[in-house]
């Protein structure tokens, strides 16, 4: 075959009907209140890692949903408890982060 | 003159259906706990989406009811079913038999110092959008610097916010939020502005056209996040922190003032007349309509009647609607319709 120099990129769609939802799935039955989420960034902005590791619940939340990748995300957390501590729909953030770790264990 | 009716509030839905209830013949009392009539709209400068004033507003409401029997700076003591209405005693010592009620004792203002992490009451520059309507009509405002360079407003401040203990939307705050950023850089034209939002509600006639102004002819600036905590730098600047959610990194920026958009949320003084009347006050705070879709006006009490931000948020026009519905509503009760 002749080469052309053409190459396909990956395609960046978020495609809702193939990502495996289980995961999150299994994560609201653990903590119900993960479904409260409203993306304030509230977490984020208060997150004592944040600025370093671009730690963020609500990213951490959202991106399951989307199927992203967000181990590294979940191991920077320090379980420090700050983002608990100022989200405005009450949901226990710490605790939704200590289960999405054992689920990924 | 025909039966007595008594309104309890003199806002925008007191005045308004004070003037109904007057010209259908109705002998009217109108209560105020304040020294003067206007409520909420009386303190505010220019309101959406037309900027009209309010001064020129307020006044020709109370000129419309100069022939209603006014009690300024009085509340109501004591409320009891008899004889086919209410009895109600006044603390001025005024007592009436009244065929019907009319509440419409509107809303307060959410308490910003609750929310500590703004800094209400403990920072030099942080002040609520009351404020800064009240300085807008000529108030002084120590807080708000002669030339500032950078200028915040915080939406949603103890609305949308389970731990305030309100889950609900106050509705008028997106817009006055995006109708004060402009006034400010109408004023401050080098000032950059920032709105510090969660959703962008604009939901009424011709309010998306402040959002699209704002941005096209005042490059205010929007960044999608809620503020999480405002400090104060040495020098007396406001550092404020919060995510940019549509990048998803943690912002700060600092800034000369702040403003918080303090929500509309129930008024609590009205507790006394809810249990004397046995009045129902709904999940979310306010006090409870018949239904919420075709009976907002009714209490679901024979004669006790709702205008206005007593029920819930609401713009002036709507509160006006509803304070003239009550007043008819009130008429064909009274005519047994
Ligand atoms: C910052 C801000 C800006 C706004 N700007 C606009 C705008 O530009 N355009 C717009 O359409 N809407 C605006 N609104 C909404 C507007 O303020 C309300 O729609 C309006 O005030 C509702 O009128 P009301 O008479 O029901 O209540 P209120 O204005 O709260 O009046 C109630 C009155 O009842 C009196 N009262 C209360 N309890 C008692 C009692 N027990 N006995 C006797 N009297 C009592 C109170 O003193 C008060 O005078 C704004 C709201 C806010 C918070
Ligand atoms: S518990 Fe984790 S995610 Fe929450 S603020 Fe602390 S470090 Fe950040
Ligand atoms: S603070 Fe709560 S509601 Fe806000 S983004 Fe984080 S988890 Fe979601
Ligand atoms: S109207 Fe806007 S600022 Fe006010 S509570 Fe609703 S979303 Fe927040």
């Amino acid at each position: 075959m002749i080469d052309f120099g053409f190459t396909l990129s990956k395609s960046s769609t978020v495609d809702l009907n193939k990502i495996d939802h289980s995961r999150y799935d299994q994560l609201v039955k653990l903590v119900p209140t993960a479904r409260m989420c409203m993306n304030c960034g509230s977490c984020g902005a208060t997150c004592t890692v944040s600025e370093y590791k671009g730690m963020s619940v609500r990213k951490v939340l959202y991106g399951i949903q989307r199927g992203e990748d967000v181990k590294a995300m979940l191991s920077s957390c320090m379980l420090c408890g700050k983002c608990t501590m100022v989200c405005p729909r009450g949901i226990n953030t710490r605790n939704l982060i200590l289960n999405l770790c054992k689920l990924y264990d | 003159m025909k039966e007595n009716v008594v309104i309890i509030g003199g806002g925008v839905a007191g005045l308004e259906a004070a003037k109904n209830l007057h010209r259908l013949g109705y002998q009217t009392f109108l209560v105020e706990k304040n020294k003067k009539l206007g409520g909420h709209v009386a303190i505010w400068h220019k309101l959406f989406p037309d900027m009209a004033s309010t001064k020129a507003i307020i006044k020709e409401m109370v000129d419309d009811i100069k022939d209603v029997t006014v009690f300024l700076d009085t509340q109501v003591k004591t409320i009891e079913s008899a004889y086919g209405g209410y009895q109600i005693a006044f603390s001025n010592g005024v007592n009436v038999h009244a065929k019907a009620v009319l509440v419409a004792s509107g809303f307060e203002l959410f308490e910003a110092a609750k929310k500590e992490e703004y800094g209400y009451g403990i920072y030099d520059h942080v002040i609520t959008n009351a404020d800064l309507e009240a300085w807008m009509n000529g108030n002084k405002d120590q807080r708000i610097p002669a030339a500032p360079k950078a200028i915040g407003f915080v939406h949603c401040v103890g609305s949308r916010d389970l731990k305030a203990g309100n889950s609900q939307c106050s509705k008028v705050c997106c817009m006055t939020a995006i109708k004060q950023a402009i006034e400010m850089k109408e004023r401050f034209p080098n000032a950059e502005v920032y709105c510090f939002y969660m959703d962008l509600r604009l939901f009424g006639k011709k309010y998306e056209d402040f959002y699209i102004n704002a941005q096209r002819d005042f490059g205010i600036h929007f960044v999608r996040g809620r503020v999480s905590e405002v400090s104060e730098t040495i020098d007396g600047h406001l550092q404020v922190k919060a995510e940019d959610t549509l990048i998803g990194r943690p912002l700060k920026v600092q800034l000369d003032m702040l403003v918080l958009m303090a929500g509309m949320v129930a008024n609590n003084q009205i507790k006394p007349i809810v249990e004397q009347a046995k009045l129902e006050i709904d999940s979310d705070g306010f006090l409870k309509s018949s239904d919420n879709i075709t009976h907002i006006i009714e209490s679901g009490r024979d004669g006790i009647f709702y205008a206005g931000a007593c029920t819930g948020t609401k713009t002036v026009p709507e509160t006006v609607a509803e304070a003239r519905a009550a007043a008819l509503a009130i008429h064909d009760y009274i005519s047994g319709l």
